[in-house]
């Protein structure tokens, strides 16, 4: 599957600054495209948007050339959201939480070293890199064919950082997903990806 | 810190002793009132307008009735009316607080229903009700269940669109689930203790709204010993001096109300997390 983003344009209604100017990229099946940019530059927004959670003002995002709005029920572009605490209703069980999703395998749990105990505890019971196991546990459903992470793992210790991408990078490999990374850190953005796009010069170009 | 702890807990603790006692003695009062209905009749010449003493606590009326057993058996009714349509009220109130959180339409026709019922005076659309229903127990059930609704509403409205804009929600519509989904399982588990603390709540202005409008001569039928009724009758006996007819029924209807009031607060500051370091 191909993800386009063409000459995408974003301003909050409380702010004047154009958040995003004219941007365009693509993502294919096995793509691992890296997104860097400071702080406040739209990559949240950005993501936002290429999931389908935000529309744009101007351009359109299309996956396989249709828009992504055209597709119902499960979305095939998934995102990690950067704060996972956010991310899970504080009154369901971790349980739940995973099963809200599409059928996720035993073996992406068990990967990505999420514990039995854990399923049965409210998410304040769980310290935010364990949460952060099981957002992105959640977006990898059978139906993920593009899957954004935002700074998904910011707030993880460095064990726990490689554990993770190292079981991400391998399931992404081996369903041929596309895979956009945002992150402020270049070492691994260098690892992972294949491509590396810098949104505050793609801006200035375009300006 | 440590002693400020203790004291935060003492005090709730003192809250939960309070809420248990006010439902014993409520429960007391609705049990002894519903065995001694058939007592709070009888009429008995020979004691007519006694004033309170050990053997009547209340006094009797102008028919020698015994206005210990009366009042109970009035406050008895209420206490049971008040749980009806507290009950059907809150009911009403939930399911419009969770259909708002379906849609951006849902929620506009929602709002409008609050909106109007909220703007008709409260005792002119109960009487009216009431009156139309034909008055007598089912009037006031459901003059009162069909007006108490709205503010309870209200919040747990708020609170629905809240939540259907936190970020769960929205990754819930991405992961394919659809608003009935979203609805139940996201949003009614944080209405649930909102409502419980709204119900009782409810209750004391719906009992203090069954004596109002029994009293106006809307509501129950005057040989019915409710609390109402005790008071409009005791109205035109009060300039005679017999000033035990209103005040005894007048006071407790009063501390029931108090006592639904601790109920609530102590059920909220226990089942409300943001309420509970009050």
């Amino acid at each position: 599957m191909k993800l386009e983003a063409k000459h995408l344009s974003f301003r909050y209604d409380n702010g004047n600054r154009r958040i995003l100017n004219n941007v365009s990229l693509s993502l294919e099946s096995g793509d691992r495209l890296g997104l860097m940019a400071p702080s406040g530059f739209g990559k949240t927004t950005c993501c936002k948007i290429l999931a389908g959670y935000e529309k744009p003002d101007n351009g359109q995002v299309l996956l396989d050339g249709k828009p992504l709005s055209s597709y119902k029920g499960y979305c095939p572009v998934q995102m990690i959201w950067q704060h996972p605490e956010l991310s899970v209703n504080p009154r369901l069980k971790m349980r739940e939480v995973l099963r809200e999703g599409m059928q996720v395998e035993q073996r992406i749990v068990d990967g990505l070293g999420i514990e039995k105990r854990w399923l049965s505890r409210y998410p304040g019971e769980l310290s935010g890199g364990e949460l952060q196991r099981f957002c992105i546990a959640r977006a990898l459903g059978e139906g993920t064919k593009i899957l954004l992470a935002d700074e998904i793992s910011t707030m993880l210790d460095l064990i726990t950082q490689s554990q993770i991408w190292g079981f991400l990078l391998e399931e992404v490999k081996k369903r041929r997903m596309g895979l956009l990374v945002v992150s402020h850190s270049e070492a691994l953005l260098d690892k992972i990806c294949n491509r590396k796009i810098d949104l505050s010069k793609e801006e200035q170009e375009w300006i | 810190m440590e002693r400020d702890r203790g004291r935060i807990w003492n005090r709730r603790l003192f809250l939960l002793y309070m809420a248990g006692f006010s439902l014993l003695l409520l429960a007391g009062i609705t049990f002894s009132g519903a065995i001694q209905a058939d007592a709070a009749l009888i009429t008995d010449f020979s004691r007519k307008n006694l004033a309170p003493s050990l053997r009547y606590p209340f006094g009797t009326d102008w028919m020698g009735r015994d206005m210990f057993v009366r009042t109970l058996a009035g406050l008895s009714l209420s206490i049971r009316i008040g749980l009806l349509t507290a009950g059907v009220s809150s009911v009403i109130a939930f399911g419009l607080g969770i259909a708002a959180a379906l849609g951006r339409y849902a929620d506009g026709v929602i709002g409008c229903i609050i909106d109007v019922v909220m703007g008709i005076p409260h005792m002119l659309l109960l009487v009216l009700i009431s009156f139309a229903m034909g008055k007598g127990f089912w009037g006031v059930v459901a003059g009162i269940s069909l007006t108490h609704w709205t503010s309870l509403a209200r919040l747990l409205r708020a609170e629905a669109l809240q939540i259907r804009e936190s970020q769960y929600v929205k990754i819930a519509g991405k992961l394919g689930k659809g608003p009935f989904y979203i609805a139940l399982r996201h949003i009614m588990p944080h209405l649930l203790p909102q409502l419980l603390v709204g119900v009782v709540l409810m209750f004391p202005h719906a009992i203090l709204h069954e004596a109002g409008i029994t009293f106006l001569g809307f509501g129950l039928p005057p040989e019915q010993p409710a609390i109402g009724v005790i008071l409009s009758e005791s109205m035109s006996y009060l300039s005679m001096g017999k000033w035990w007819l209103a005040l005894f029924p007048g006071l407790l209807l009063v501390l029931v109300v108090l006592m639904f009031h601790v109920i609530g607060n102590a059920a909220g500051s226990v089942l409300d997390p943001g309420q509970a370091q009050l």
